[in-house]
């Protein structure tokens, strides 16, 4: 299986490689190593091969990101896996502000904390945070779901659409228009679902989350709420 | 009944500060609590294009022969870094409009004049159709910070990419799509419910300022592996720095909108109220560029308020590569167009004024998502209309340019301009016409 050095190939090498790989290429398991924080390393891959980066990124790693699956094992800058459309994304370590952001999919998974702005405007994506996320986390988050297992920032949630989020410990504050809303059955199963796919099935329990999210009140223009535009 | 005559009164006398039309908004505010929401650009008085004036050539220059010596119109765009750069027949190209503010049939239209015409089209703040990339030649995919719709494979398929910081309606400001407008088909592109207003981000989710900028184009271009040109699209507000800005970052292309640049839906006082006019953004992006050593490589693109060949060789002599139309390509499709007058008076206006594209009620089928208004517009016939126009003024600029004694439009230069305003000749850095004086720079 491939390794693939960047600090002696270079950037351009490494993302002309995967994104001219064959679809039956056996070539399904890379190696990145020397990412020295890099930016947009293994951004617009579309195809189902692994990739794992022997430490950390800077901006925008996994940008993009169709099918692959994405293994940093270090720590993440800004917008990690932005606007995944499918496929996993997984920091062993912590991601930095936006992480997530405008994802449509696939599945967002970050061992440590994430920054501000985890899952901004993120569009069906799931995101799980197994410690806690910055302020500002799930602004205008329109559809999927945010779980943290630690603790949310300020304004969490802030302008929200559809996007479910799910918080086992403290938030700081909520946003404009989001409140908790009661955690029914086919929640607890979502949760349940989402924490199994992160690998927590028995070590983290759903009944243990509370959840937030839009109380639909800015979806029309009205004066009265003019205070929270 | 007496006879004396009546002591002389004085004349009803209205105030040029309280006009008819601030006292109607005042009380239409009183009325409803919400600020006034409307489609289109600045409509107030500006220092425009029409207060410069071209020398023709006579003894000091000579002409072209108008119809035997060539007259270049062709652009590239993107050459700076892009492997695959737009090569365009016009320098007129057409202006990002969403499917949503438009309807498809007006998208597709848009595409075919484009592509008849040999020029560009560009998609909006909702994503990408089918219809107008099947449709457009040469497609531009706006890159906006709500990101409705955006996806790796519309980036692929797309011929540019235009990273939008701001637009000249509005810089500064965020979009805005009204409910009636986000029919199953708009909500389903921008993942939102149907029929709520759509509020979206002003700032890009994922960056802030031109450091950040420079590694998001990175990323784009690793996406995209080089080959897409990358367009950063601002609002004129500082010029200058935004457009030294933006070629910092890596752009090879720089949009740079006006004040009379037009938006689907914003608030009335952020249109006529915030940003600069068009003539007066051109000369400092341009001196940006010309002190980075950049003009001409990384190529500014001028839109806001162009109608005429006119504008197009104004806008280029002052030292734009290429300009964008978007309300004067809507007009040419059928916007606001008398045919329709019975119709604009029932909604409580005229044909002409005619602004409130965000309630998708337009009787020329484009501003809306109403099937059987939309319906009225043939996309072919339409397409055709904007080819006609763009032909026109690709025709008067090339004209203007000959008299000029310019072998392309590219080589009208600020030396051929004079202004009629000293406002015009003080933004422009033209001479007031007749004189040697250029406001600001000669005593």
């Amino acid at each position: 299986m491939p390794r693939f050095d960047l600090r002696q190939e270079g950037l351009r090498a490494l993302n002309r490689s995967l994104h001219a790989l064959a679809p039956d290429t056996n070539a399904t398991h890379w190696t990145v190593t020397g990412p020295d924080g890099a930016h947009a390393v293994a951004a617009g891959l579309d195809l189902p091969i692994s990739v794992e980066i022997e430490g950390h990124v800077g901006y925008y790693c996994a940008g993009m990101n169709k099918r692959a699956q994405v293994v940093i094992h270090g720590s993440a800058g800004t917008g990690v896996a932005e606007n995944m459309m499918s496929g996993l994304v997984h920091v062993r370590g912590d991601a930095g502000q936006s992480a997530g952001a405008t994802a449509h999919g696939g599945l967002l998974i970050v061992d440590g904390n994430a920054g501000a702005r985890c899952g901004i405007s993120m569009k069906g994506v799931d995101i799980v945070v197994k410690g806690s996320v910055g302020h500002m986390s799930a602004f205008m988050a329109q559809a999927g779901t945010l779980t943290v297992l630690g603790d949310a920032g300020e304004a969490l949630g802030d302008s929200l659409y559809e996007a479910r989020l799910y918080v086992r410990g403290a938030v700081r504050s909520l946003g404009a228009d989001c409140v908790e809303k009661p955690m029914r059955a086919e929640h607890l199963a979502e949760l349940a679902g989402k924490l199994a796919a992160a690998g927590l099935a028995g070590a983290v329990e759903a009944r243990e989350f509370r959840r937030y999210g839009s109380a639909r009140r800015l979806y029309h223009f009205h004066v009265d709420n003019a205070g929270a535009y | 009944m007496s006879d004396e005559p009546r002591a002389p009164r004085t004349a009803p006398r209205t105030s040029a500060t309280f006009t008819p039309e601030v006292m109607a908004e005042i009380r239409r505010a009183a009325a409803t609590g919400i600020y006034d929401i409307r489609g289109a650009g600045a409509k107030r008085p500006l220092p425009h294009f029409d207060d410069l004036l071209f020398l023709g050539a006579s003894i000091s220059r000579y002409p072209l022969e108008g119809y035997r010596e060539r007259c270049g119109t062709e652009v590239t765009l993107g050459a700076r870094f892009a492997g695959k750069p737009l090569r365009l027949r016009t320098p007129i190209t057409i202006a990002g409009m969403s499917f949503g503010s438009l309807s498809a049939q007006a998208k597709e239209a848009l595409g075919r004049g484009a592509t008849l015409a040999g020029t560009s089209t560009t998609t909006g703040d909702g994503g990408m159709t089918p219809e107008e990339r099947a449709h457009s030649r040469t497609l531009v995919y706006q890159y906006l910070p709500s990101r409705y719709g955006m996806n790796p494979d519309d980036l692929r398929r797309a011929d540019a990419v235009e990273v939008v910081v701001g637009q000249g309606a509005k810089p500064g400001g965020g979009g805005m799509l009204l409910g009636q407008k986000i029919t199953e088909r708009v909500a389903g592109m921008r993942t939102l419910p149907p029929g709520i207003d759509q509020r979206s981000a002003c700032r890009h989710p994922d960056w802030t300022g031109p450091d950040d900028l420079e590694i998001k184009i990175g990323e784009l271009r690793e996406i995209t592996d080089w080959e897409k040109p990358i367009f950063v699209k601002v609002g004129a507000s500082r010029p200058y720095y935004d457009t030294a800005l933006a070629a910092k970052a890596g752009a090879d292309v720089v949009v740079l909108d006006g004040m009379q640049g037009g938006t689907a839906a914003t608030q009335d006082v952020f249109i006529e109220h915030v940003g600069l006019p068009t003539l007066a953004a051109i000369r400092p992006a341009v001196r940006a560029l010309q002190d980075l050593g950049l003009h001409r490589q990384v190529q500014l693109v001028v839109s806001g308020g162009i109608r005429s060949g006119a504008d197009v060789a104004k806008a280029l002599a002052l030292g734009a590569d290429a300009v964008a139309i978007g309300t004067a390509a809507l007009i040419a499709l059928g916007d606001n167009d008398p045919r329709w007058q019975a119709e604009y008076e029932a909604l409580g206006t005229t044909a002409g004024a005619y602004d409130d594209w965000h309630e998708g009620n337009d009787p020329a089928g484009i501003t809306t998502q109403r099937p059987e208004l939309a319906g009225r517009l043939d996309p072919v016939q339409g397409g055709r209309r904007l080819a006609n126009y763009l032909a026109v003024m690709t025709l008067e600029a090339q004209t203007i340019a000959r008299a000029c004694g310019k072998s392309h439009l590219h080589n009208l230069e600020p030396e051929d301009l004079v202004a009629l305003t000293i406002e015009a000749a003080a933004m422009a850095g033209v001479p007031l016409a007749g004189t040697d004086w250029v406001p600001g720079r000669t005593p």
